[in-house]
């Protein structure tokens, strides 16, 4: 059975890999796979990620977090100036710190005073958002670099590690060989697909995004291996049988936006901490809302939530690095949707079919009529493409059931 | 939403009301006391600001300010109060306005009418504009049922980025060699004229007349009945015969609509142009706010955006005596969560009372299920 599964699983890697590797050569644009793009695709990500698990961890214990967006700025803000004061550790620290006072702040209005969800959400983020402005108005104001709108820039950086002997970098002053930059240069026909691809993924990495992708498997096994993730997730299912069995339903909504909260700060972290080394006003840019959009897109499911970060996160990196190959992309979205479709008339499924031919056709005349896709569209596109989800699969996305209803122990229900 | 249940199991209306006002200014007392706190912890002395708000409030010149700022904010919460009243939350407000505003400003150069037509020509694209823009989170709650707080949040980025678009290709006016950041600006006819130069726009007469409407439209009409039906009880309202659907696409037009009018002001008060830096943003947020404050009451919304109103006219001058102006900004979101959180406890200590009470009565006249 599972043999099966991992075979088939090869085989659609592999089959995605040769698509994308015929279609790299014929448009030559080596940016779709090249390890600078996954590179910059993965520090993209992982704010995205992160939110998405916070969204995840929030709903899965049953309570609608809108206010993640508001807690990445506490964790943008306590994450700078934690690192500007003691350095890049502490940093993310106090970004978690941070983040996890929001989702306190959540926690005592959704849970202990039962306001609306919603309206506690919508209500951190804007007392976020001008919080730390006062924040900075009172500690940033004067300093060397810093201002109203902008901390002063950290002196340490995290450090960042490579795979000896594959990607290159220096191990103890030894000049480690560059096998994957060596491979990727080549440009072969899927090796050099696979070189970029694992370089990008290997050659200098943040710790930060280690953890940022440790996260995912951790949350699963919590989530769903053991007996505290068990009750969590009930008392987003079902709290009224939950609390019949001896849950502590409204006590596990704590812990859920506590760790929740603290995700979400470690986003914020990795943005001012990481992927820049100052905090600036509006560093989030709505990742809090993309970071939602993933946990829908991702029905709700750690690997889901991964998937949708890096689609997502590629979209956006691929934009930076070369943003000429977005028509290669629509080339691409044509080949791999013109391969489904030939499985869908194989297997005879209708539904599949008129789906895979829209994709195929729309895609195949953005490729031959569109040259240039204006900057201020694709930022839309995570949004667009949720809506589009959401439209398309209600009816297989399956929420927390609970989540959103506010729970009264000891209450007629 | 308990409180609104409450009214319907209402004894006495009066007690009722003296009972909400005495809680919001519990909770407006409580929030000043919260952020008091807040002051001293970083340093500052939090009379020394409430004295300096008071003081620089005031004046004549800063409560026509405090209109001014209030107008746009009296928009944007009856946008989101027409939604609260059915249970839909609509916080695309902001994705709303902005739409509407770059697609009246445009519109508004097009044609050429008499002073009064061309305003209401203005304001009528506007508020169509709005009401189209918001139509889509109604057609995807009712034909896919997809919630409108997730839609609308998503609407409001795919509102941003397509404003942005539409802008930069269509709309922005050349004529200044790619100077000028703005569309093209409307001829006088189509200016709203200030009430007092320079100070407050006519705009602040049509926000009252707005409310108004409100008041009319959910309080006393017999659509309102429905729509605060269909938000109170859908299940109770369907069986009443009231369509479910159409509720949700009416009150999201309405909503839409109103939404549509929030940047007018600047509009055809004040810039007479649409212009990505001169259009006022984030009044979709602070209307959530405001519609909280006020309980979705027009009179209720209208205080609370005078409030508001007042206390960000007071953040230039705090900025001068040294104490941080975007304090004012954390009061108003520190009340707005105090007095939800006030008016949650006291509407359940006010429907236990009630439920009390109704215990005591004959089975035949229990009032309370």
């Amino acid at each position: 059975m599972t043999q099966t599964k991992n075979f088939k699983l090869f085989v659609l890697i592999s089959a995605a890999l040769a698509i994308v590797s015929t279609v790299r050569l014929w448009t030559n644009q080596d940016a779709l796979t090249s390890s600078d793009t996954i590179g910059t695709a993965l520090r993209l990500t992982v704010p995205i990620l992160l939110a998405g698990m916070a969204g995840l961890w929030a709903e899965r214990c049953g309570v609608l977090n809108i206010g993640i967006e508001g807690m990445m700025i506490f964790g943008t803000w306590f994450g700078a100036w934690g690192a500007w004061q003691f350095g890049p550790w502490v940093g993310l620290l106090f970004a978690i710190l941070g983040g996890m006072f929001g989702g306190l702040v959540h926690a005592v209005a959704t849970v202990r005073f039962n306001i609306d969800q919603v309206i506690s959400g919508v209500v951190i983020n804007l007392f976020a958002y001008f919080g730390v402005r006062y924040l900075s108005e009172l500690v940033y104001v004067g300093k060397p670099g810093g201002g109203i709108s902008q901390s002063p820039p950290q002196k340490w950086a995290l450090p960042k590690f490579n795979l000896p002997i594959l990607s290159g970098g220096e191990v103890a002053g030894w000049k480690s060989p560059d096998f994957l930059g060596w491979l990727e240069s080549q440009r072969w026909f899927v090796l050099g697909d696979l070189g970029g691809i694992s370089r990008g993924l290997t050659h200098s990495i943040s710790w930060a995004t280690v953890i940022a992708v440790i996260v995912v498997p951790v949350s699963a096994w919590v989530l769903w291996r053991t007996r505290f993730g068990l009750r969590l997730r009930s008392s987003g299912e079902s709290p009224v049988a939950a609390e019949s069995l001896g849950v502590k339903v409204n006590r596990l909504r704590y812990y859920g936006l506590l760790i929740s909260g603290g995700l979400a700060g470690l986003a914020g972290g990795t943005l001012s901490i990481v992927a820049s080394s100052y905090y600036r006003q509006g560093q989030t840019a709505g990742r809090g809302f993309i970071g939602l959009a993933t946990m829908i897109f991702g029905n709700w499911r750690p690997s889901g939530v991964l998937t949708g970060a890096m689609l997502f996160g590629y979209a956006e990196g691929i934009k930076l690095v070369a943003s000429d190959s977005i028509t290669a992309l629509f080339l691409l979205i044509a080949s791999m949707s013109g391969v489904f479709l030939l499985y869908a008339i194989i297997s005879r499924k209708r539904s599949q079919l008129l789906v895979t031919l829209c994709a195929f056709v729309l895609s195949a005349i953005a490729y031959r009529t569109i040259d240039t896709v204006p900057e201020s569209l694709t930022q839309s596109l995570p949004y667009v493409v949720t809506l589009i989800v959401l439209a398309t699969a209600n009816q297989r996305l399956r929420p927390p059931a609970m989540a959103g209803v506010p729970f009264r122990p000891g209450e007629p229900h | 939403m308990n409180q609104q249940l409450s009214s319907k199991r209402n004894f006495d209306p009066m007690r009722k009301s003296l009972n909400t006002l005495g809680s919001s200014v519990a909770a407006i007392i409580l929030a000043l006391v919260i952020c008091g706190v807040l002051l001293l912890a970083t340093g500052k002395d939090p009379l020394a600001a409430y004295g300096k708000i008071l003081e620089t409030g005031l004046t004549g010149e800063k409560l026509l300010e405090m209109l001014k700022r209030a107008t746009p904010l009296i928009f944007s919460a009856i946008a989101v109060a027409i939604g609260f009243k059915m249970n839909l939350f609509n916080i695309g407000v902001e994705g709303q306005y902005l739409f509407a505003a770059l697609i009246s400003a445009e519109m508004g150069t097009h044609v050429s009418l008499p002073a009064p037509l061309h305003v209401l020509f203005i304001l009528v694209v506007a508020m169509v504009s709005g009401a189209a823009w918001a139509s889509i989170a109604a057609l995807l709650k009712i034909h896919r049922g997809i919630n409108e707080v997730i839609s609308t949040i998503m609407l409001n980025y795919i509102a941003l980025s397509f404003i942005q678009w539409i802008f930069e290709t269509f709309f922005r006016d050349d004529s200044d060699g790619g100077l000028n950041v703005k569309t093209t600006e409307i001829v006088p006819s189509g200016r709203m004229p200030d009430l007092v130069h320079d100070r407050l726009n006519g705009m602040f007469i049509v926000a009252l007349l707005v409310a108004f409407l409100y008041w009319v439209i959910v309080f006393r009409s017999r659509f309102g009945f429905q729509l605060r039906a269909s938000g109170l009880n859908p299940i109770a309202a369907r069986t009443a015969g009231i369509p479910a659907n159409q509720m949700i696409l009416f009150a999201l037009l309405l909503s839409g609509a109103v939404a549509g009018l929030v940047a007018m002001p600047s509009v055809i008060g004040d810039v007479y142009a649409y212009g990505p830096s001169s259009t006022p943003t984030q009044f979709g947020f602070a209307g959530i706010t405001v519609a909280l404050l006020g309980r979705n009451h027009p009179f209720g919304i209208i205080i609370a955006a005078m409030l508001f109103g007042f206390l960000d006219s007071t953040s230039a001058v705090l900025q001068l005596s040294e104490i941080p102006s975007s304090i004012v900004k954390v009061i108003q979101a520190i009340i707005v969560l105090v007095v939800v959180i006030v008016n949650e406890a006291s509407s359940r200590r006010y429907n236990r009372k009630i439920a009390e009470q109704a215990a005591l009565l004959p089975k035949s006249l229990d009032v309370s299920r």
